[in-house]
């Protein structure tokens, strides 16, 4: 026992004894302190906007859908949820003529919201969609379509596709250029 | 003829409330412990099923008894459906023998407050827990599955390790009482409690008997954590209810036991002498909560290292001073 460091046994019982003193006082100290539970369905706790949870398809300033059934929606998702029929309006803007996500199948990865490149579908923080049915999961487009334009209000897409549509013809979108008259180009 | 008559019907109704009150008491332990163990960190516990969550024990039962009984086919099927029964059944006996108050006369008779004086009781609690034993050991083994068998091998290992050490931390209170009948040494404490003189001795039973009943820091055969749920993974529904009683009447038994031996029995100022057995039991079973709620699990070394090299020289050198003490 020449090592310096070790203590006698009478020390080692008293510093285990007092540590283990520390320990009960800690708990016991626990035991007045308010408890910090969140009872879920009386109190809900107010969820960051970028939660991700119900998807909705949202609208542009206008009022009219965003969404231009591209597909890149239904091609990123994982677990293959979404599925669509893309179709023309008369003025040549293009939507879905129906839209169906199977929430039965979405795992919430919010890959969809990364691949729209018209901030249409997107992910909200209401998580509470338990259905009793799996066939009730499946919503249409009336059920994912709302009045609003989600975490984005102000983006419309078609102000900046340089498609002729309701919005403009060529050259009128923003940051478009004049569009050229191909016969002054001519040699 | 009728007087034995009598005594029987009285022996009955003893049983019958004695048997009543533990089950009673078991469930809402449980409930006592989910509730005080919530608020030591710092949750609320059940508070659900009706008011404070009072409910819970019962709906709990009624979860267990309306679950299947699934019963895996390579299980040793006799010893399995056993085992669970051995454990709760000799939790039971052994308060066969502890006294929970004074004489009381009805009709002119005497009837002694506990179920059966035997003059052998602490050699009776003795044989019941080490029972106890099987069916840790045996439900284990008998459910054929890894984490099982190796729960009930560190079950039997443990549960006979630290009855060595309680079986030694009892025998300075026998030299003290001169009897092994828990009547007796109950009696012999009307004065002052052997807590006072036997604080080692206490000690020792109060820890050793912790290991006994399986709790945490001793719960090594059940180790959620690293075992699934050892010796009673693969047991369900009612089931495992059973090992579930077995366990927290276990800790009634010891808060009596603990009681009877160090801390008076059922004497007490004011209130009748079941009340203070009641009182004192409760006191060590939250005592053992508060432990559940600080301590972390022992390893296995840890424990058998405690277990024979701490607490059976501790207890064996108690003895020789005690008896020194009863010589002079």
């Amino acid at each position: 026992m020449s090592d310096p460091k070790q203590t006698s046994w009478l020390g080692d019982i008293l510093g285990s004894v007092s540590a283990m003193a520390g320990g009960f006082s800690t708990t016991f100290k626990h035991l007045f302190r308010k408890p910090i539970t969140e009872e879920y369905p009386e109190y809900k706790r107010p969820l960051p906007e970028r939660s991700r949870a119900r998807i909705i398809l949202t609208r542009d300033p206008d009022g009219d859908e965003r969404c231009v059934a591209c597909y890149l929606c239904s091609a990123a998702c994982p677990v293959s949820c979404i599925s669509m029929q893309s179709t023309e309006r008369e003025d040549g803007r293009r939507y879905a003529a129906w839209f169906r996500i199977n929430f039965g199948r979405c795992i919430y990865c919010g890959l969809c919201e990364e691949a729209c490149p018209t901030s249409a579908i997107q992910l909200t923080p209401d998580f509470e969609n338990c259905r009793r049915d799996i066939l009730t999961m499946v919503f249409e487009k009336e059920d994912l379509l709302v009045d609003h334009g989600g975490k984005d209000k102000t983006y419309n897409f078609y102000r900046y596709a340089g498609v002729v549509s309701g919005k403009g013809g060529k050259g009128e979108h923003v940051k478009e250029k004049k569009a050229v008259d191909v016969k002054t180009n001519l040699p | 003829m009728i007087a034995w008559l009598v005594g029987f019907i009285v022996l009955i109704v003893k049983i019958a409330v004695v048997l009543g009150t533990l089950l009673f008491i078991a469930a809402y332990l449980v409930w006592v412990e989910r509730k005080l163990l919530g608020r030591l960190q710092v949750r609320l516990g059940p508070n659900r099923a009706g008011k404070f969550g009072l409910l819970q024990p019962i709906a709990d039962s009624l979860k267990m008894l309306t679950k299947e009984d699934i019963v895996p086919e390579a299980v040793d099927r006799t010893i399995f459906l056993l085992a669970p029964a051995v454990v709760a059944l000799t939790a039971l006996l052994m308060f066969a023998v502890v006294p929970f108050g004074e004489d009381i006369t009805l009709g002119g008779r005497p009837i002694p407050l506990v179920i059966s004086d035997i003059n052998v009781a602490l050699l009776f609690i003795f044989a019941m827990s080490s029972l106890g034993v099987y069916g840790v050991a045996l439900g284990g083994w008998a459910s054929n599955s890894k984490y099982s068998l190796l729960g009930g091998i560190r079950g039997a290992a443990q549960m006979i390790s630290y009855e060595l050490s309680i079986g030694l931390s009892l025998v300075p209170v026998v030299m003290l009482a001169g009897s092994f009948s828990l009547v007796d040494i109950v009696a012999a404490q009307a004065r002052y409690p052997y807590v006072l003189v036997q604080p080692v001795s206490f000690i020792i039973f109060f820890i050793s008997a912790m290991a006994e009943s399986k709790r945490i820091p001793f719960d090594l055969p059940e180790a959620e954590n690293e075992l699934g749920a050892g010796f009673h993974t693969e047991y369900s529904g009612m089931r495992f209810g059973l090992f579930f009683i077995g366990e927290y009447v276990h800790i009634q038994v010891l808060g009596a036991l603990l009681a009877v031996f160090f801390l008076g029995g059922w004497h007490g100022p004011y209130l009748p002498g079941p009340v203070w057995l009641l009182i004192k039991m409760m006191a060590v079973a939250l005592v053992m909560i508060w432990i559940r709620g600080t301590l972390p699990r022992l390893r296995y070394d840890q424990l058998m290292a405690f277990g024979w090299k701490i607490l059976v020289p501790a207890a064996l050198i108690n003895i020789v001073i005690t008896g020194a003490f009863v010589l002079i």
